[in-house]
């Protein structure tokens, strides 16, 4: 126990002192973490109503942010890390904010988000009693180097998951988990067959297998999207339940797919307790995390910053908006955080964006881009690798309208921070506020 | 961009070898990049997408293969070795072939594993890989005969030479083959095989256009008549790219097993 508090102590002194600052949010937790490394095990196990993982590569975040919610209407107190650093040391710094010295976690049920590789080195630490696993993406080969390590990762964490699996039916390399899975509960979560068709856009080829494999058929556990029209939708649980029809805060059937997971995973956490009625009233209250679909107000006009990762998660976006065609700009850096090879670039396919044109292509990469913008014969007015240059001109050459910037990771981070000064946005620089 | 003139100049057919298995990284860009070229120097292209256990096209006159993973690498081997002759003939026939990463070590002698297992190649190119436990990765700038080439590395695999096989460029900045010789990739004929992704074709055109050439002549029987196409963005592309990855100098052996 005396480990614990000096751990406490220390990682508790460092988020102050990272607070003054107003710097990053994984540093006390990796101090706690050298100091103890069973404390995130230790705190953890006093949480009696579930410790549950939010895995996958796109839209862990909003899936987390949604499933924290859903939860917390119930009248449960929700430890989650809302930070968006999905990381084990994230987890910690998170915590050591809400526990006494003692080192109790005043919560009833965890919900974090993690990246495919801390969300196993969580599970060595903690048993996850239930985990909500995406979908397998493309992300920064550089760094995972293989999609099929990271569905390996995945039905690792599956494996060591106590009681709930929630799987995605619509994306193979998630739904052939459960065919190694024994002695816990299997649920999915998926799309309507009615609207099967637009699935590909969000999920990868699957190439591993010479058969074409298909998740069992839904069970009344099974949460199903049923979209109403572009905004509204809903959340059925067989013929008798239903979610919705709602609108989310956030745009496109990304957000609709992660609602219909967080809402799956929500009602298998809840059991009895589960109600449709506080989950449509969650679910209609959350507005987009930090990067996805953010609206700022420039002059009375919306600026739209869309962070972009991967090339679903692009595809996706161009999709999502590509109904409501506004003045675009594009900032591709390649630091490690965006993916130093821009090679996903050409798979994404830019069509959507040629009947307008881009105004600007911005970042380290802005001549990558056009260049690859001109292959899809996608007409680019401007190139302006710095900024603040680049901002400055796209918002000057369209005043007084409505604009959208696509980004990678940090070309955001520092556009947010130019957006900030410009504009007065108090906080808006930093990640999390 | 140049607008094409009216009337083509004559039809090239482009394969790409495994779009769905062995092109990830990006490497459908060197495909687009082909088409599109083809396209703004005046001639028709037909793009064949050549999928495992499809009959080879009989026309065939520029190939592009990209890199895959182990699942995808094992899904094409069989039908490799079915259509084995017919590429091994069109390479020594002169026919225009880029393979990247993966495929350019499938077009070598051999692949011999960590644990010593040798899987056999095409043979197309004199080249053996070794499997190893670092990973090569980053930006790389080469000298080739084309001028210089940029792009990004991402392999494992350890490649060494034949005593007579030409390499595709020498290594400026970056790791290449396997990070010792100063060579990268292998050229026979008008075959190249290159760890470059990037992907390597549209921010290198010139390489594109020489590829481009051979297969218009084969196509047509007649040698090859460019158009001028402008290349700005991509020129601007490469050589601000060339000057940052000079400026941060050669890179070292990063281990990168995952974090
Ligand atoms: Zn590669």
């Amino acid at each position: 126990m005396l480990r614990t508090s000096a751990a406490i102590i220390a990682g508790k002194t460092l988020r102050y002192a990272a607070r003054l600052r107003g710097g990053g949010s994984a540093l006390p937790g990796l101090v706690a973490e050298r100091v103890d490394p069973q404390i995130l095990a230790r705190t953890l196990a006093s949480v009696p109503g579930g410790i549950v993982v939010v895995t996958g590569t796109n839209g862990k975040t909003t899936t987390t942010k949604m499933l924290a919610a859903i939860i917390a209407a119930h009248g449960k107190h929700v430890f989650t890390n809302p930070t968006g650093s999905n990381f084990t040391r994230g987890v910690l710094s998170a915590m050591l904010g809400e526990i006494g010295l003692g080192g109790r976690l005043q919560a009833d049920v965890a919900v974090l988000e993690l990246d495919e590789w801390h969300a196993l080195q969580f599970a060595k630490l903690v048993t996850p009693t239930h985990a909500l696993l995406l979908n397998v993406a493309r992300d920064q080969l550089d760094r995972f180097a293989e999609i099929d390590t990271t569905a390996k990762l995945l039905a690792t964490l599956a494996g060591q998951t106590s009681q709930v699996v929630v799987l995605n039916r619509d994306d193979s390399f998630v739904f052939r988990i459960a065919e190694g899975l024994s002695g816990k509960e299997i649920r999915y979560f998926g799309v309507d067959p009615e609207i099967a068709d637009q699935v590909p856009a969000l999920n990868e080829a699957d190439v591993r297998f010479e058969d074409a494999a298909t998740p069992p058929p839904p069970t009344t556990d099974d949460g199903l999207l049923h979209p109403v029209d572009t905004r509204d939708f809903a959340i059925r649980f067989g013929p008798a339940e239903q979610v919705g029809p709602l609108a989310l805060r956030q745009r496109g059937l990304a957000a609709m797919v992660n609602a219909t997971a967080a809402t799956t995973m929500a009602r298998a956490v809840l059991g009895a307790d589960f109600r449709t009625d506080l989950t449509e009233a969650a679910l209609r209250t959350v507005t987009a995390p930090f990067g996805r679909g953010e609206v700022i107000d420039v002059d009375g006009h919306p600026l739209e910053l869309v962070l972009v990762k991967n090339p679903a998660g692009f595809t996706v976006a161009l999709s999502t908006y590509g109904a409501e065609p506004v003045a675009t700009m594009i900032a591709i850096n390649d630091d490690y955080a965006d993916g130093q090879d821009v090679s996903w670039l050409y798979d994404v396919s830019f069509a959507s964006l040629r009947e307008h044109g881009v105004a600007m292509t911005s970042g380290v990469r802005a001549y990558d881009m056009a260049l690859r913008l001109d292959y899809d014969e996608v007409l680019v007015e401007q190139i302006e690798p710095d900024l603040a240059g680049a901002l400055d001109g796209f918002l000057a050459a369209y005043r007084g309208q409505p604009t959208r910037i696509f980004c990678t990771y940090t070309a955001m981070m520092a556009l947010r921070k130019l957006l900030a000064a410009r504009f007065g946005l108090a906080g808006f620089a930093q990640e999390g506020e | 961009m140049s607008m094409p003139p009216t009337s083509s100049k004559g039809r090239i057919v482009l394969v790409h070898l495994y779009p769905r298995e062995m092109s990830i990284y990006g490497d459908l860009g060197n495909t687009r990049c082909l088409a599109a070229r083809i396209r703004r120097h005046g001639y028709d292209v037909e793009v064949h997408d050549h999928h495992p256990g499809m009959p080879f096209p009989q026309d065939a006159h520029l190939l592009m293969g990209g890199g895959g993973q182990d699942s995808g690498q094992s899904r094409v081997e069989d039908d490799l070795a079915v259509i084995g002759d017919r590429l091994r003939g069109l390479a020594a026939d002169g026919t225009p072939m880029v393979m990247i990463c993966g495929m350019y070590q499938m077009f070598g002698h051999a692949f011999i594993t960590s644990d010593g297992v040798e899987l056999p190649g095409l043979g197309i190119l004199d080249v053996t890989t070794r499997g190893q436990s670092t990973r090569m990765i980053g930006g790389i700038v080469l000298d080739t005969p084309w001028g210089e080439v940029v792009g990004f590395e991402n392999h494992s695999g350890a490649t060494m030479l034949g005593s007579g096989q030409a390499p595709f460029g020498t290594v400026r900045v970056g790791h290449g083959n396997n990070g010792q010789d100063h060579t990268e990739g292998a050229r026979t004929h008008n075959v190249i095989g290159s760890y470059l992704h990037g992907p390597i074709l549209p921010a290198n055109p010139a390489v594109a256009d020489a590829l481009i050439a051979a297969a218009a002549e084969r196509a047509t029987g007649r040698p090859f008549e460019p158009e001028q196409v402008d290349d700005a963005l991509a020129d601007e592309a490469r050589t601000r790219q060339i000057t940052r990855l000079r400026a941060r100098g050669t890179g070292k052996l990063k281990d990168t097993a995952v974090h």
